[in-house]
């Protein structure tokens, strides 16, 4: 009697039902579903936005909103892309992907891996809600900053400045949890035998993006700390009038955004060679290599802050030390490349969906690294600063270099996840929509930023009329093509044809040992690398 | 399935991280501090001394002319005019001078205003030393009160040899009590 009782009441905390099953999970695999379909929302959410925008710079003029609500979703989409869809799917994946890759049963603590991604949909409700309390006639509207909550502008603002401050909060939390989890896991959990230098690149790529969080994270906290202080209690961090300097929150912010950047990028360039040497059919070349480059970036992205603010005024021996790390950041980031180049090279290659993704990400992100590496020029940023040029430049970095590839990485381990394989042709057609509108999109924005067109203002001068024209078109298209992404990824989980355990001929790792889908609980016991 | 000892040293490892979160956090704040000790050095940032100056009389330079050009503004929020009554002096180092601001409270109330002053190229800020200035206090005006503000400041004869031009600017910000 009692071993019956025992035995349901152990199945009953294994797989409660429903909704308890996802609210009190666990499980480093239910988790990481639960981050990529948050990341997936997220990524429909902000995009609405975005397509807002560029309805409104269809034409010039003023024709759909006011300024207010413009400048509203341009900082509530980079706010959502950053925080709520591009970290939480690398999150995600990490969760998924690391206690297989690295031979361990589960994430190394369970119990906070719950809450960390539990904190992130009300956070999420924190930055959208003031949308919705505004059309109720309470406050004016979401944060109107943009994404930096520059001072004055954010000291002057409604309380929408004070929902996206507590936002950051909960969300700059929940990634202090997840990174410590991370980093014990990757410390403590390996299989006997994987020494840190035989661990899969993408555990580098996030042990390093975990200390960068732990770092820098922190920092971001503090500063809108100081600024709520500011805003209600009487402080004058960032208040001249009482002896502060708004500049400061610049320096503040900054440390902690660039190496935000790093943090988007770094568990990408983890996982993206793993996929290029799969599909080339060859091991991976210079792992060492890209092992110390990851660490160079790593250690340099927070040295070179100060390059986000050249126009704020600086004295010229700090504008020559800016740009000159921040240009050093090209040779670690060049080797890269060129490893990526040479495990393609002489390789028996195939382009499936994830390939595709791959290498249209390797052409895109590498404009988006030497466009930065022309803003990094103290002389030509003066020009270039605020302009449409940055836009492009950063979504070329970001969203090709950022959301294209988690896309590569969604496509590579659905089949894993699921043990169904996705529809192919969909996935090509996927790609090839969103690598072409995404140029569309982006390219005109090169050009109107050099003429002169200022990001973050909802009207125009007349000359820029076409190419805003044909950039809106581009955003639409490409808005509407990842609707394909999504009927992909679900029916590839209702069903489909049944992937192989090692689903892609040339992969190589642990995870690719197990069955599709793997079972809930998998490395029970430790398997040994050699 | 993770067994006790296990168990035990993530803990452990975790509990380590979580002070190098806690230290970051300090770092955040201890930036402030840090921050204002670095442009007082340094005069980065074109932050000048809100402050009369120590410095004693110079012998004054009379084979170097600098222009000084001034600026104003008032944040918004300070029903205030104020401007200042010259726009530029040229001077030779070391030489004291006195200039005159003007403001004018155009509210049918009592404002209080603080003068913050900042000193393009910042390379110079350090250079100009004030005596005696409105921007030491507070200033109160009573309703369409207009007051005459004194400044009289030298530079200093170590002024960088390629610096000709300084501009010396006024922001007033509204004190609320």
């Amino acid at each position: 009697m009692s071993t019956t009782t025992v035995a349901h009441h152990d199945e009953h905390q294994e797989h409660p039902t429903g909704i308890m099953r996802w609210l009190t999970t666990t499980n480093h695999k239910d988790i990481g579903t639960m981050y990529l379909t948050f990341s997936l929302v997220m990524f429909l959410v902000g995009g609405c936005m975005i397509l807002g925008i560029r309805a409104e710079l269809f034409k010039p003029g003023l024709q759909l909103m006011n300024p207010e609500f413009f400048n509203q979703l341009i900082g509530v989409h980079a706010l959502i892309m950053i925080f709520a869809a591009l970290m939480p799917a690398a999150t995600g994946f990490a969760n998924w992907m690391l206690p297989l890759q690295l031979g361990a049963p589960d994430m190394a603590l369970p119990r906070l891996n719950n809450w960390g991604f539990w904190i992130l949909p009300p956070s999420a409700v924190l930055l959208t809600l003031p949308f919705t309390l505004a059309l109720f006639g309470i406050g004016d509207g979401a944060l109107a900053t943009g994404w930096t909550f520059y001072p004055p502008l954010s000291i002057q603002g409604g309380l929408g400045v004070d929902f996206a401050i507590f936002a950051i909060h909960l969300l700059g939390i929940s990634s202090v949890l997840g990174s410590i989890n991370i980093i014990v896991t990757i410390f403590n959990m390996r299989a006997p035998g994987m020494t840190l230098m035989k661990m899969p690149l993408f555990a580098w790529g996030w042990l390093i993006t975990a200390f960068l969080l732990i770092a820098t994270i922190p920092v971001l906290a503090g500063a809108v700390t100081m600024l709520l202080t500011d805003r209600h209690f009487g402080t004058h961090f960032f208040n001249a009038a009482g002896g502060g300097d708004p500049i400061m929150f610049q320096h503040l912010f900054w440390f902690f955004g660039h190496p935000e950047v790093y943090i988007l990028l770094l568990p990408v360039w983890g996982f993206i060679p793993q996929i290029l040497q799969t599909f080339s059919r060859k091991p991976m070349y210079g792992y060492k290599a890209q092992v110390y480059s990851l660490w160079g970036i790593g250690a340099l992205s927070v040295v070179v802050w100060a390059h986000h603010f050249f126009a704020a005024g600086m004295p010229v021996p700090a504008l020559l030390y800016f740009m000159y790390s921040t240009m050093a950041i090209s040779l670690p980031l060049a080797v890269l490349f060129y490893c990526w180049i040479r495990t393609m090279w002489k390789g028996s290659m195939s382009f499936e969906t994830p390939m595709l993704f791959t290498v249209g990400w390797i052409i895109l992100f590498g404009i988006g690294g030497l466009t930065g590496l022309v803003l990094a020029d103290v002389a030509a940023d003066a020009q270039y600063h605020n302009s449409y040029f940055v836009v492009a430049h950063f979504h070329y970095t970001l969203f090709a270099g950022g959301i294209m590839g988690i896309m590569a990485g969604v496509y590579y381990w659905l089949p894993k996840m699921t043990g169904h394989m996705y529809n192919e042709k969909l996935g090509k057609l996927h790609f090839w929509l969103t690598a072409i509108s995404f140029n569309v999109t982006f390219i005109p924005q090169f050009f109107v930023g050099l003429a002169g067109m200022p990001r973050r203002i909802p009207d125009y001068a007349l000359q820029f009329a076409e190419f805003n024209m044909i950039s809106s078109i581009g955003a639409f298209v490409l808005g509407l093509s990842q609707l394909l992404l999504v009927y992909n990824i679900i029916s590839c989980v209702r069903g489909g044809q049944k992937a192989t355990d090692r689903v892609w001929e040339g992969a190589v790792g642990l995870e690719w040992t197990l069955p599709s889908p793997p079972p809930y609980h998998s490395f029970t016991e430790q398997p040994v690398v050699k | 399935m993770v067994n006790q000892q296990q168990s035990q040293a993530n803990k452990k490892l975790a509990l380590k991280l979580v002070w190098v979160i806690a230290g970051a956090l300090v770092f955040a704040f201890a930036l402030v501090p840090l921050y204002d000790v670095i442009c007082s050095v340094t005069g980065l940032n074109g932050k000048t001394s809100n402050t009369a100056t120590t410095a004693t009389a110079q012998k004054v330079d009379t084979s170097r002319e600098v222009t000084v050009q001034f600026v104003s503004s008032v944040m918004s929020g300070l029903g205030w005019n104020f401007y200042p009554k010259q726009n530029s002096v040229t001077v030779h180092p070391g030489q004291v001078t006195s200039v005159m601001f003007e403001a004018k409270n155009i509210t049918n109330e009592v404002v209080v205003g603080q003068a913050i002053p900042s000193v393009t190229p910042g390379i110079a800020s350090a250079h100009l030393k004030k005596i005696e200035c409105f921007c030491f206090t507070r200033q109160s005006l009573k309703p369409g009160e207009m007051k005459e503000l004194p400044l009289r400041f030298f530079v200093s004869t170590d002024l960088p040899p390629e610096v000709h031009e300084l501009t010396l600017s006024y922001s007033f910000f509204p004190v609320s009590e």
